[in-house]
Order: structure tokens, then sequence, then C-alpha cells
């Protein structure tokens, strides 16, 4: 059985690209001020592809994934 | 029996000397059983979480590895708390014998004090009483000066501002506790917790009482030593507060939340007790708000403070909160467009837990202790009504 990740994000780089909205918008929204609201808990195997490209897709390498509950 | 903080000479004969201190309390003790006497004294941190101290101590003291860093935090960033800058301008050796206390319980080699530059004779004290102290010690400790900011107080921000003299928060992980100053595990406490901790280690069976700063209607600041038995509504009534004139009570500061007021009076300030019923005790502030005072007007003008001392480093926190304020002097100039309250509870509760510190989530508490509380204000604004906080 493969690893469960979750997001997180560093807010104090996070400067609201939108990106990672635009490619995994199943587990994140954006709020009035376009910065990322994540769905809590691990994410589906089936959307780890994405997520991946998702974090790798921000310019400020302000997103990462991670074992639940790590810091 | 209990510890008393405030025992000794007159507060208005401001510091007590160290050799006084010695004299009252005698030298400084050993730090051998401190973790057990703190663990069984139940005494918790004065952030809003209200830590238990044992287990934070603990978790550095079980550590493998070099020296740790201890750092006495008297930073009081609450405007409404005038506790700390009291208990060092008067108790500083409490203080000192703390943070010593601490650090040989923690296998420390440097201990910091840290004192926001704006609390009257506070910083000036301390650095006399750190030159009070014997040659030995006064080579472990170091006096650092902060910065009179809101989020200088919270624990990454005192890391920081030791490490770097920049005293706004970083992104934590890693914690303080694990990795702070210069990567060593580093214990951030309140003062008051370390001046506790001075005569725990003298008196070990005693349990703390708390200092509190009450505001009653209409009156200014009294810092009290109180019972953790003591219910709110006495606290109030020590210092010439009265129910009747008393629209709601703000337990906390402005991180803290707002109650009504026949609920507040019967509340006891034990901060277990007020834990399980959502509340914090946090930094012990007590205000009452006068009946024929506006909830709304008071409310948007701690969210501004709050909007203004948010470090600007997280979108969340910075856009979020000015949101918040700008929403709430709508409501209060009577300018609310359609779905304000709405939005208020909506950004209120996207706002938590998305900043790098807690500055947004202690900002979306406070307001939805306000919406709760001051309800029918929020609904049907119309008159501003007379008073504030103290």
């Amino acid at each position: 059985m493969s690893e469960e990740l979750e997001l997180a994000v560093d807010r104090t780089r996070c400067d609201g690209s939108r990106l990672c909205a635009e490619l995994l918008p199943e587990r994140i929204r954006l709020d009035d001020w376009g910065y990322p609201i994540f769905e809590p808990g691990a994410i589906p195997a089936h959307l780890l592809p994405h997520a991946r490209r998702a974090v790798a897709a921000c310019p400020l390498l302000a997103l990462r994934l991670r074992r639940p509950g790590e810091d | 029996m209990t510890n008393r903080l405030l025992d000794g000479p007159p507060l208005d004969f401001g510091a007590e000397p160290y050799a006084q201190h010695r004299r009252r309390l005698g030298p400084l003790p050993s730090a051998a059983g401190l973790l057990e006497a703190l663990e069984s004294s139940g005494l918790r941190g004065r952030g809003g979480a209200g830590f238990p101290v044992a287990a934070k101590w603990l978790s550095i003291a079980e550590r493998a590895g070099g020296p740790a860093v201890v750092i006495a935090n008297g930073s009081e960033g609450e405007p409404l708390s005038h506790k700390d800058r009291l208990l060092m301008s008067t108790r500083p050796h409490l203080v000192l014998d703390g943070a010593l206390l601490a650090a040989a319980a923690l296998r420390a080699d440097r201990v910091f004090i840290v004192v926001a530059e704006d609390l009257a004779r506070a910083p000036a004290v301390m650095a006399a009483a750190l030159a009070e102290r014997p040659e030995a010690e006064q080579e472990a400790l170091r006096l650092v000066v902060a910065p009179a900011r809101y989020v200088a107080g919270e624990s990454s921000a005192i890391v920081n501002l030791v490490e770097s003299g920049t005293a706004v928060p970083t992104y934590v992980p890693p914690r303080p506790h694990v990795k702070g100053v210069g990567r060593a595990p580093t214990l951030v406490q309140n003062v008051e917790s370390l001046a506790q901790v001075a005569l725990l280690a003298r008196r070990p069976a005693s349990f703390p009482a708390l200092l509190a700063t009450l505001h009653a209607a209409g009156s200014g600041p009294v810092v009290r030593e109180l019972e953790p038995s003591t219910l709110l509504g006495q606290a109030l009534e020590g210092v010439g507060g009265s129910l009747s004139q008393t629209r709601a009570v703000l337990l906390g500061g402005y991180f803290g939340t707002w109650i009504d007021g026949s609920e507040a009076w019967e509340l006891p300030l034990d901060p277990r007790a007020l834990r399980e019923l959502g509340h914090s005790f946090g930094c012990g502030v007590v205000a009452a708000l006068p009946v024929g005072a506006c909830g709304v007007c008071e409310t948007s003008r701690v969210l501004r403070y709050l909007a203004e001392e948010s470090s600007a480093q997280c979108g969340p926190c910075f856009y979020g909160l000015r949101a918040l304020a700008g929403a709430c002097e709508r409501v209060s100039a009577n300018q609310a467009e359609p779905g304000e309250l709405q939005r208020l509870q909506r950004w209120a509760q996207e706002v938590r837990g998305r900043g790098a510190c807690r500055h947004p989530d202690g900002a979306s508490g406070f307001l939805l202790s306000a919406l709760r509380v001051f309800g029918s204000d929020f609904a049907g604004h119309r008159t501003h009504g007379r008073g504030g906080l103290g």
C-alpha cells in the first residue's frame, strides 16, 4: 500500500499565484484574495500525480506534500 | 498554601533589590526535582492554548545532544495586559531565578530575557537587576529589548528576534522547542510562568495563583493576583465593577473571546474550567464592556488594530484581517453591503489556521465570539452607544 500524503504550504512564501488550484481543483480552492484553501485529509491515490504536478508548478516552492501529522 | 508572586515589599516601592529578594526567599535553589514539582503543580503557559509547562520542559529535557537555550518572554504585546510589566518592574529577580532554574533543568547555556521597549520601567529595571546578579550568572544572561509590536511576542518571532534582530514570526516547523536559536532546542516561556517556577522550586506543594489585568467598566487597569477558584465577577467587583454596569466581558485580551456579562460573572478563572467551556484565560485580561457601549464599534476597533499588527507575511492574514476589519467598519457606519454578515462569518472561518503563526486564528476567534454575543448589534446596527474597553 502506498504512503498517505497531504498538502502543506509555507504561508510566508505563498504569494497567491493560483497555479495549484488550477492543477488540482479537486482538492484546492482559492479564497477571495487568491490564496489556496485545502480539502483536509490525505490525497486520494488517483489524484497524487496531479498533486505532485501542482507542487512542481509552484513558482515560490511554497507548496509540498507531507505525511499526515508531520510538521 | 499558595505561592504569591507579589508578596514582599509594597509594589509602589519599585523593584525589590537582589539582597532583599535573597533575604526573603533564600538563595537560588537547586533544579533537582523541579520537573516533577512543575508537573504536580499543574502550571500552564500563558499563551492562548494554555499548554502545560511541564510537558514543554520535558520535551526539551529528554533530548539527546548539546545545550538548549532559554528565553524569558516579557514582550507583553497585548494592549489590555499590564501584569508582565508590573511583575518585571517590581519582582525582577523572581523572573531571573525562574529563567536560571529553567536553564539548569534543561541544560541550557544561554538565557535571553526579552523585554518590550514600551513597558514603562520594565526594560531598565530588568537591566539593573541583571547587573546585580553574581558574575557567573551574568555570563549566561542577556537582555534583549523587543519592538512594541503585537506579533513580536509570538514564540517564533522571539526566536527570530534573538537570532537576527527581526521580531516577525517565521514559518514553523520546526517549532522552537525542537530547533530554535542557533538550531538548539529553545524554551520560550512567559515571564510570569518563570516567576512561578522560582517559587515552586522553593515550595513544591503550592498551587499557583494567577496574575490578571482587570478592567472594570469605566475604570483603568488593575493587576491582581487571584486564586483559580475566583469567579470573574468577584474579580471585577474587587476593582469596583458591577454586573449592572457590565454588558459583556472580554476574556484573554484581543486574542480572547467576548462573553455575555451575566454568563461571565459566574465563571471561575481556572484555566482548565474555562477551556472546557471554549474560553481561554490566556494572558489574563478580564475587561468589562460598559452597558450602553456598542459591541460592533468596539469589535471594529480591535479588529482594525489586529489587521494593522499583522506582520504582512502571509496573504490570508494580511488581506483577510483587513477585509474583516473593513466589513465590521461598514456595519458600524451603517453602510453594510448585502450579505455582509454571512461574508464576515465565512471569512472568519477561512482565515483560521492559514498563517505561519496564530495571529489570524486569534482575530478569527475574537470576531466569531463578537458575532455570537453582539448578534443583535450586528444585525440591526443603528447607534454607536457610549463607552468602550478601558
